[in-house]
């Protein structure tokens, strides 16, 4: 599967997915801020993931009042924000990213900056700069329509979210309009590190896999091997966020070259704890 | 008005049910919220149209908040300004001094129809939190309030009075520390705690149905100014005049008279120190669509879609954003929207004072900062009526030391 013939931007995600999939292993995530601490260290973390046997990578872009993050990704987008991070720079980097790593890329952005940009050029820029697919945490269904048809022209995915607070009807008619993958929200409240996962999780997972066909990676609260074994029992992967971002706190000077193989350790870790056998 | 009573929309059929307001409005939020934000809707729906909900909410305007607030002929100042009649609806009387306590008793109750029994706050002045603080310890609901640490030292007597009826006051010290970064903190708490817990937001912000549901709530405002005018003056005034900062007093003043032909409706913004960007908090006058806080309206933000730090002398005024209804009423042309600088807002501040006897809240004061102006340039036949919002006792201490008073001198 992984060297069929790819057209679309999406293509290559579903590829990279399935691929992972049929060699039996659960999906890594990481989810990483564009630009913190700064647009180049950001792309040598994707290697880094990459390396360590991830499949794909998240690219947070920064927004100054993230409402669906907790206190370390919005710490982490602030200081890529006085850092002087722009969209410009983010794309810069994905271009980058898509034309010297093998692995996708989906960007993580408010709504706000889509809309400010223009749905069209917004969309028309990500997929040009090689981004595969679009999450909007704070795009609910109902108001999607337009961004949904842009996404669907340019041929990237548009991945939504399901939350344990979205009814059951509500959550079939999300599973059914996500493509890509589904985002699936262990928890309800903000992005950041759990102790514990809930119980209903797995049984969620399993109903909605029967909802839809694309793969379904579980985020929100993920940071270690045995959560990668539990979820890996029932969804394809896993979104790891903030406990990933939390290496990138001290990368000035010489902690650049440590911060880069925490995250490689990190998420090679939970790489070969979602290994077939 | 350029067009007819008969083809002129009416703007009071706003907004639909997918809360938009023309274009503006909607519903930006994390799907976390959906769930709790449709049993909202629900639950105002369900108690809009029940008799026994707004009859205890009446009562409870006229028993506990002292309601109906007087309409007041401001005839020193009317004198001074030297042209219009200006009269001074007086929501500084309310129980807690301002107009916040009408939505927050109304939310209140809200709550407890659906069986929250915790509730979430933000605030800037403060105002907003001592009015859900009271409405909380009235109904026996806890309460935490989010409030920027800048506000918390710029409002310190509010800060006191919240924690005295058992409130807790949660100083956020992310961002600019005012209210946008307070709004944020509310917003996550909610995120995690949205099935226990109910989040009175104090604007005509948010996503729907808030923007309804606020104005909805304030709307008594302007029902009472309507019947006062019939009353007093025995006919509609020429102006209405409110400040705009989120947009909740403005809202519920301008509403009841949106289809009142001839009236004309004035917002006022926060034009802080300079129409230069950072320098103010005048989201209509200089910003442009945009999202924010789970609603499209009017913002400050850079080309890139962050938002733009902003500026004002009062803390109630000092956001990003404006509430949606106010972004159509814009582009409709229905109401004018202005700024006054932060020196004009204290210098009316002052004359108030010393003319009328009303220490008006610094927010209030843009409002007043507007009228003082542009009455003079209207007949004595007409007649301006100025939404006084709330009162300024919050601020006395700021402006004594903006004006390099000390606190223990006194002045004649």
């Amino acid at each position: 599967m992984a060297d069929t013939a790819v057209d679309t931007p999406i293509m290559k995600l579903t590829a990279a997915l399935t691929a992972r999939r049929e060699a039996g292993d659960v999906v890594v995530a990481p989810f990483l801020t564009a630009g913190d601490p700064d647009m180049d260290f950001t792309f040598h973390a994707l290697e880094a993931a990459q390396q360590a046997g991830a499949t794909l990578c998240e690219l947070g872009v920064p927004y100054s009042d993230p409402i669906a993050d907790g206190p370390v990704i919005q710490a982490s987008y602030t200081r890529a924000l006085n850092a002087g991070g722009t969209l410009e720079g983010m794309f810069g980097l994905a271009r980058r990213a898509a034309e010297q790593l093998t692995m996708p890329l989906v960007a993580m952005t408010s709504y706000s900056i889509i809309f400010r940009r223009g749905l069209d050029r917004f969309v028309g820029e990500a997929a040009a700069a090689g981004l595969t697919g679009l999450i909007v945490p704070d795009l609910p269904i109902e108001e999607s329509a337009l961004l949904a048809k842009a996404c669907q022209q340019a041929g990237i995915a548009l991945v939504r979210l399901v939350t344990p607070t979205t009814p059951p009807e509500r959550a079939a008619r999300i599973a059914a309009e996500s493509t890509g993958f589904l985002y699936c929200v262990s928890v309800a409240g903000v992005t950041g590190e759990r102790v514990s996962l809930p119980q209903q999780l797995k049984d969620r997972v399993r109903w909605l896999k029967e909802q839809t066909d694309v793969p379904i990676l579980v985020g929100f609260g993920i940071s270690r091997p045995e959560q990668v074994r539990e979820v890996g029992d029932v969804a394809d992967g896993v979104i790891v966020g903030s406990a990933l971002v939390r290496h990138l706190e001290a990368t000035s000077g010489d902690q650049r070259q440590t911060a880069l193989e925490a995250i490689s350790r990190h998420v090679g870790e939970l790489v070969a704890a979602g290994r077939a056998g | 008005m350029a067009t007819s009573t008969a083809t002129h929309p009416s703007y009071s059929q706003v907004p639909d049910p997918l809360g938009r307001f023309g274009d503006y409005g909607g519903r930006y939020v994390p799907e976390t919220l959906s769930a709790a934000l449709d049993e909202l809707e629900q639950a105002y729906t369900e108690a809009a149209a029940d008799p026994a909900f707004q009859r205890e909410l009446d009562d409870l305007l006229c028993r506990f908040v002292g309601r109906e607030t007087p309409l007041l002929f401001a005839d020193r100042l009317t004198a001074h300004a030297g042209g219009a009649r200006i009269y001074f609806k007086r929501e500084d009387l309310n129980h807690t001094g301002a107009h916040k306590i009408n939505n927050t008793l109304g939310q209140g109750l809200l709550a407890l129809r659906m069986g929250k029994r915790r509730i979430i706050a933000e605030t800037g002045a403060g105002q907003h939190g001592v009015a859900t603080a009271t409405a909380c310890a009235r109904f026996g609901l806890e309460c935490v309030v989010y409030m920027g640490s800048e506000d918390v030292r710029r409002q310190a007597p509010n800060v006191r009075n919240m924690r005295l009826m058992g409130a807790e006051v949660r100083p956020v010290e992310s961002g600019s520390r005012t209210l946008r970064d307070a709004i944020n903190d509310a917003m996550r708490d909610w995120m995690g705690s949205v099935e226990t817990s109910h989040y009175i937001i104090g604007s005509v912000v948010g996503p729907h149905p808030f923007p309804k549901i606020v104005r909805d709530f304030q709307s008594v405002i302007g029902r009472e100014t309507v019947a006062q005018c019939e009353r007093d003056l025995g006919r509609m005034p020429d102006v209405v005049v409110a400040c705009v900062g989120g947009g909740s007093n403005a809202a519920g003043m301008f509403y009841p008279f949106a289809d009142v032909e001839g009236v004309r409706l004035v917002g006022v913004e926060a034009g802080g120190r300079s129409a230069q960007p950072g320098s103010h908090a005048a989201s209509l006058s200089h910003g442009q669509p945009g999202v924010l806080h789970g609603s499209l309206s009017y913002v400050l933000q850079n080309p890139d879609g962050q938002t733009s730090d902003v500026h004002s002398v009062s803390a109630g005024l000092d956001y990003p954003g404006v509430g949606p209804e106010h972004a159509y009423w814009h582009d409709a042309g229905r109401v004018d929207y202005t700024s006054v600088t932060d020196a004009e807002a204290l210098d009316a501040f002052d004359l108030v004072a010393r003319k009328e006897g009303i220490l008006p809240a610094l927010e209030t004061s843009h409002a007043l900062a507007w009228t003082i102006r542009e009455a003079a340039k209207m007949p004595p036949e007409a007649a301006v009526v100025v939404c006084l919002s709330g009162r300024g006792d919050k601020d006395a201490a700021e402006i004594a030391r903006l004006r390099g008073f000390s606190e223990d001198m006194t002045h004649g």
